[in-house]
């Protein structure tokens, strides 16, 4: 990340993708000014010399959180189906995934 | 006695003893509701109002078979806590029509201690804004100035509580949501220590930032909220497994010698004078009652926004992954494939702040720019925390201002996502943190001709939120700004 370093649109079309979120070209030409202003700013962050400090990914120090091993009720096929847009139950319900192979 | 023009803790007292009872309470902020929150000229605090399940649930409070220390008492929801009654939408077009499963741990809390819920309050879609502006449904207004902005992402909360639409109100903290909409809107608003509030059943931004929080008329009010919700929730692995103080609630007594803190870093000219001068009050009236005033260091500060927005971004875009339009939420009807049905549903249901927080998350943590921007902002996290360490050692509470300025105009900062952005400049580092704030009505600036509220901010260390709310009770009994209201 050097100073000046700024996202182009090709890299917003590239994280989009990664982001799963489908963006028109109008969207990639806002979206990459916008986001270039706020890594700009981001980058301030390079004043700072930070060899040596210790990354903080959260404010307790928690390890491994582990609950009892003991049984207890999950939620149920109907409750899990409740909000879904598309079913069969006691399936979700997707587009095809797989091909139809070959023709025969 | 008017039910809505009281305290909760008068309100809840009254019930106990018959005074007035819950149900007619109920009617009452239902009724005040009805009159301001709706319509063009309306607040839009809420977002959809439990009518007949409050009234019911205030009837069996009324014969007894409902009790406990908020029996009674009506209380509104930020609408990204789940209840398994009504919808949870986040403000979001993606849960537009989600009835949650199950309901959140601090909810359940308040109704385990007799609360009536009233309804779920409009915010920033997915908590992500300062204005209630980047709601997908409606812009909430503030009730000193309905031109103006409530604040966020907490706006429609921190609304109800000032124009008496409820008797307290539930936020939630993720960079300031809770305590930059109380400033904004003249309540008292508080971030607990991260931790102390199950998030269980709060649908996740950022997780190492979110916590629950409570919107109140006072201090004491807060204290009483604090003391029902926090707590170890095994439903939540990182919910603190930290003793509840049972002082908490007892915020008259004397907070004996206090060491006030005060850091430059938060004084910046650039402050509105309105702002300035709050703060300045506040250090006269701790100077006045004997307190220490102490310079302490926080030379991070300015680094806040910039670690804020890679950190909750990146944990947002992670976070966010789970709106497939598969297993609830939108789904588009215009799907090719699998990978198109993810690509639409999504790009269909998010809003614009929501689709730049998670490419800016994903961008953050994407090969070849992870160390640079992501692994940087964790170490410059750190430094952040050390400053407030540092500093906690010297005092016992940090006295600073909660915003720059007053309440911005609707449409103000709406095309400039970075402008935005700098309103959490004073309370974002208390959840990088991961410490105790509290924002306290600090009094009013008049601007164009309206009386608009400014907050006052008192910073304090991890777990001990009994002695904030001590010292924060000492600047509120020697004022009277909490007593004001906006002309609702």
């Amino acid at each position: 990340m050097s100073k000046g370093q700024t996202i182009t649109e090709a890299d917003v079309r590239h994280v989009a993708k990664l982001s799963r979120l489908h963006v028109s070209e109008d969207d990639v030409h806002h979206f990459t000014e916008q986001l270039a202003a706020v890594l700009d700013y981001i980058g301030k962050l390079n004043e700072l010399d930070v060899d040596g400090v210790e990354s903080m990914a959260h404010p307790l120090e928690l390890v491994n959180v582990l609950r009892a091993d003991q049984e207890r009720p999950g939620m149920s096929t109907d409750s899990a189906l409740a909000n879904a847009p598309a079913k069969t139950p006691p399936f979700f319900k997707v587009p095809k995934v797989l091909g139809d192979g070959p023709s025969a | 006695m008017n039910p809505t023009d009281t305290t909760l803790t008068e309100l809840r007292d009254a019930i106990a003893v018959k005074a007035v009872s819950a149900a007619e309470a109920t009617r009452a902020y239902l009724d005040r509701i009805q009159a301001h929150d709706n319509g063009d000229a309306g607040l839009h605090a809420y977002h959809e109002v439990f009518a007949d399940r409050a009234i019911q649930r205030a009837e069996a409070v009324d014969r007894g078979e409902v009790t406990g220390p908020l029996a009674g008492v009506p209380i509104a929801i930020k609408d990204l806590l789940c209840t398994d009654y009504g919808y949870t939408t986040c403000s979001s077009k993606m849960l537009e029509n989600f009835r949650a499963p199950y309901t959140a741990t601090a909810v359940k809390k308040l109704e385990d201690a007799g609360a009536v819920i009233l309804g779920k309050t409009n915010m920033d879609e997915f908590a992500m804004g300062s204005s209630t502006e980047n709601s997908a449904f409606v812009t909430t207004r503030n009730p000193w100035d309905t031109d103006r902005v409530p604040g966020g992402s907490s706006g429609g909360s921190a609304a109800a509580m000032s124009a008496d639409l409820c008797a307290a109100s539930i936020g939630t903290d993720t960079g300031g949501s809770i305590r930059q909409p109380a400033a904004l809107c003249g309540v008292v608003g508080m971030k607990p220590t991260y931790g102390r509030i199950s998030r269980y059943g709060l649908i996740a931004f950022a997780s190492s930032l979110d916590q629950v929080g409570p919107f109140t008329r006072t201090v004491a009010d807060t204290a009483l909220l604090l003391k029902v919700m926090m707590g170890h929730d095994p439903l939540d692995s990182t919910s603190a497994n930290v003793e509840v103080p049972e002082d908490i609630d007892r915020v008259d007594e004397a907070p004996g010698n206090m060491r006030i803190g005060i850091a430059k870093e938060y004084l910046s000219d650039s402050n509105d004078p309105s702002v300035a001068a709050a703060t300045q009050k506040a250090i006269e009236v701790y100077k006045d009652f004997g307190a220490e005033i102490v310079e302490v260091d926080l030379p991070h500060t300015e680094y806040g926004i910039p670690v804020y927005y890679i950190v909750a971004t990146a944990e947002a875009s992670s976070n966010l992954a789970r709106y497939d339009g598969v297993h609830y939420g939108h789904r588009t009807d215009k799907a090719a494939d699998l990978i198109d049905l993810y690509c639409r549903s999504r790009a269909e249901g998010f809003g614009d702040e929501v689709k730049r927080r998670i490419m800016l998350g994903t961008y953050a943590l994407s090969s070849g720019y992870y160390d640079a921007y992501y692994n940087r902002a964790l170490k410059v996290r750190r430094l952040i925390k050390n400053d407030f360490d540092a500093a906690f050692e010297k005092c016992d509470a940090i006295l600073c201002p909660t915003t720059t300025a007053p309440a911005f105009k609707i449409g103000e900062l709406a095309d400039d996502p970075l402008a935005m952005y700098m309103n959490d400049v004073y309370t974002v580092n208390c959840n990088l943190a991961g410490n105790a704030g509290i924002s306290l009505p600090g009094g009013t600036a008049t601007v164009d001709g309206k009386e608009l509220p400014v907050g006052v901010q008192l910073l304090g260390p991890s777990f001990d939120e009994s002695r904030l709310l001590k010292i924060a009770r000492v600047f509120e009994a020697a004022t009277d700004h909490h007593t004001r209201r906006p002309g609702v």
